[in-house]
């Protein structure tokens, strides 16, 4: 059987606790996990329970978003900036779909309305970041390492001016208002618990999905790929396929992320999925790790306390909170890039 | 000095017969410079035939011109009398299998996940575990290192795990590429041994492409030298020795039209 890694250090120091001081000693890996779990904890002991759930939704959807895309970053070795595209994708659909605003009373343009459910719009959401990049990845596949980065540049912000211009259905920049919140039956998930269960649920999907595609013969031969790709091709695999097929399996995680962002916050519009969310996201996976989910879970969880963190430090003026943030995250970048490339958890450099 | 091209009794320029994997008259190119030009040489079931010659002189375009890495201009390539149209992830499973130069193990995956993947495509659990048996019994250091990942390995580990990795398809042909390259000179006989072996108890046919001419010479059945693209010489490993012909493409002797450093 698979086991998680690290598997075999807990048993260890279960058995005897002593092991736990010498297995800590210069033990980055271990200090880097402990230190984002306590200041989790910290954070939900001083700004509350309420607080700490709205915290959990938001790392849900960044986790997913995270884990997708280390999928074609980590695992297969594409380096996209173009994910934020599908993460809209996504967003829109859910948005389109469920959405039952009264138009009459704006003094903007209308879109059809569908008021379909948020259960029926998101497999609609997912299948269309999928349909979309598949026929992205037939054109992509052709490229490789700086060339794709690029192209996937590129996505990202044709992606934004469809959101931004394509106003008969995505309202433009007056965004779209009342998205559905998820519901069975009668039973609607408006709590901020509620959402966050869902967000949850919805991350064990993708973290199970993933963990069974890492641990498969198919996520090997991604990894073979990700080092050697022609002699991969070599021992029979058609490297072409493999990155087409994960790249459509990461942009249908991707997308399952953004439909669950857009009915949790009920109204989104273009500035949501913008190229530097896209950065932000790969600075996320790079700082928890490429090619393990538990390094994008740590990432994530590091990225959502930076970021709410911020708003309560007393030196910090609010106006200035969310630019800060960037520099901050920037120079982390900046730092793990020189002193530890492979991030908190990870194996490999980018 | 005059250029020669020679021939002894296996006559490989025009023998297809009985060939089992063969090149015929084949050029490759690329973009203005000609790698290999109008090439026919091949390999009989069960033999060992050595491609030597100096750097640039195309040995390694050989093997890549036979797995489609290569693009070939002109002539064709032959696999059991038939051409050999396949692209290169098919090649593997029509009986080939390839070992390209500098090991090129995965080495963020351990030893057994690197063998495994010589065979993976066949999507059959029992039969996958049987070949990483027989190759883990064949190499016994690799039986040793089964759980350590490639990373940690030796040179010439390194080499027996790419070897391995090759043998893991269960080839009729195995294509070599410097197999001993950058090795010591004491890996580099366990590795010739490790090849001839592999030939003599599997009946592997083998086309082997190398630097180390007493070494390979010693264990060929089958001889070809090439410079500058061109085949200059094939025969036994006995009719190399004999002649000068190594002597002469290694200090540049033959003439003929220099091309870049392939």
């Amino acid at each position: 059987m698979m086991r998680p890694p690290g598997w075999q250090r807990i048993t260890t120091v279960l058995r005897n606790p002593r092991e736990a001081l010498t297995l800590s000693r210069g033990n980055i890996e271990l200090w880097a996990n402990l230190l984002i779990i306590l200041c989790a904890l910290v954070f939900m002991v001083l700004k509350g329970a309420t607080f700490a759930v709205t915290l959990g939704t938001v790392f849900g959807i960044w986790a997913m978003l995270s884990i997708s895309l280390n999928l074609v970053v980590g695992y297969t070795g594409l380096l996209s900036v173009g994910h934020i595209g599908f993460f809209g994708l996504g967003a829109y659909t859910v948005a389109i779909l469920t959405s039952t605003t009264a138009y009459e009373n704006l003094r903007t343009g209308e879109i059809p309305t569908f008021g379909w459910p948020f259960f029926a719009a998101l497999p609609v959401a997912v299948l269309v970041a999928g349909l979309v990049a598949l026929l992205v990845g037939i054109a992509f596949n052709r490229f490789r390492d700086d060339i794709y980065v690029l192209v996937s540049f590129g996505f990202a912000i044709i992606s934004f001016n469809v959101f931004l211009n394509f106003r008969a259905l995505t309202r433009g920049a007056f965004g779209i208002h009342d998205v559905a919140r998820p519901q069975i039956g009668n039973w609607v998930f408006d709590t901020e618990l509620e959402l966050m269960l869902v967000s949850l649920v919805l991350l064990a999907i993708v973290v199970g999905i993933s963990w069974f595609i890492v641990s498969s013969s198919f996520g090997r031969v991604l990894k073979a790929i990700r080092e050697d790709e022609q002699v991969a091709e070599v021992f029979g695999y058609r490297a072409t396929h493999y990155k087409l097929a994960v790249w459509v399996i990461s942009a249908m995680m991707t997308g399952l992320a953004g439909g669950m962002f857009s009915s949790w916050t009920t109204f989104i519009d273009p500035n949501s999925f913008i190229l530097l969310e896209s950065i932000l996201l790969v600075s996320i996976v790079i700082l928890g790790g490429l090619a393990t989910i538990w390094g994008s879970l740590l990432g994530a969880l590091a990225f959502v306390l930076l970021e709410e963190g911020m708003r309560f430090l007393p030196f910090l003026p609010q106006e200035y909170v969310g630019q800060a943030r960037q520099v901050v995250l920037g120079v982390l970048l900046v730092v793990l890039m020189m002193f530890r490339p492979q991030g908190l958890v990870g194996r490999f450099k980018l | 000095m005059e250029q020669h091209s020679s021939t002894t009794e296996i006559r490989p320029h025009t023998a297809s017969e009985g060939m089992t994997l063969e090149l015929r008259d084949v050029s490759v190119h690329f973009g203005a410079v000609a790698a290999l030009q109008n090439v026919s040489l091949g390999v009989t079931t069960g033999e060992l035939a050595a491609v030597m010659g100096p750097n640039g002189a195309g040995k390694s375009t050989v093997l890549k011109a036979i797995m489609g890495l290569a693009p070939v201009t002109g002539g064709q390539v032959f696999w059991r009398g038939a051409p050999l149209m396949a692209a290169t992830h098919e090649i593997v499973k029509q009986g080939i299998s390839f070992v390209p130069q500098g090991r090129r193990v995965f080495t963020h995956l351990s030893v057994s996940e690197n063998l495994e993947l010589g065979c993976l495509y066949l999507n059959d659990r029992a039969e996958q575990q049987r070949r990483l048996d027989s190759v883990l019994e064949l190499f016994p250091v690799l039986y040793d290192k089964r759980r350590d990942m490639a990373s940690q390995m030796s040179g010439g580990q390194q080499q027996m795990l790419a070897l391995g990795r090759g043998l893991m398809a269960n080839p009729e042909a195995l294509l070599l590429d410097e197999p001993t390259l950058g090795l010591a000179p004491i890996i580099v006989k366990e590795v010739f041994e490790k090849v001839h072996e592999i030939n003599e108890k599997l009946q592997t046919t083998i086309f082997v492409v190398e630097h180390n001419i007493n070494g390979v010479l010693d264990i060929a059945n089958r001889a070809y030298v090439l410079d500058k693209g061109r085949l200059v010489h094939s025969g036994t490993p006995q009719s190399v020795q004999e002649t000068n012909i190594l002597t002469d493409v290694f200090l540049g002797r033959l003439g003929g039209e220099s091309e870049d450093e392939l």
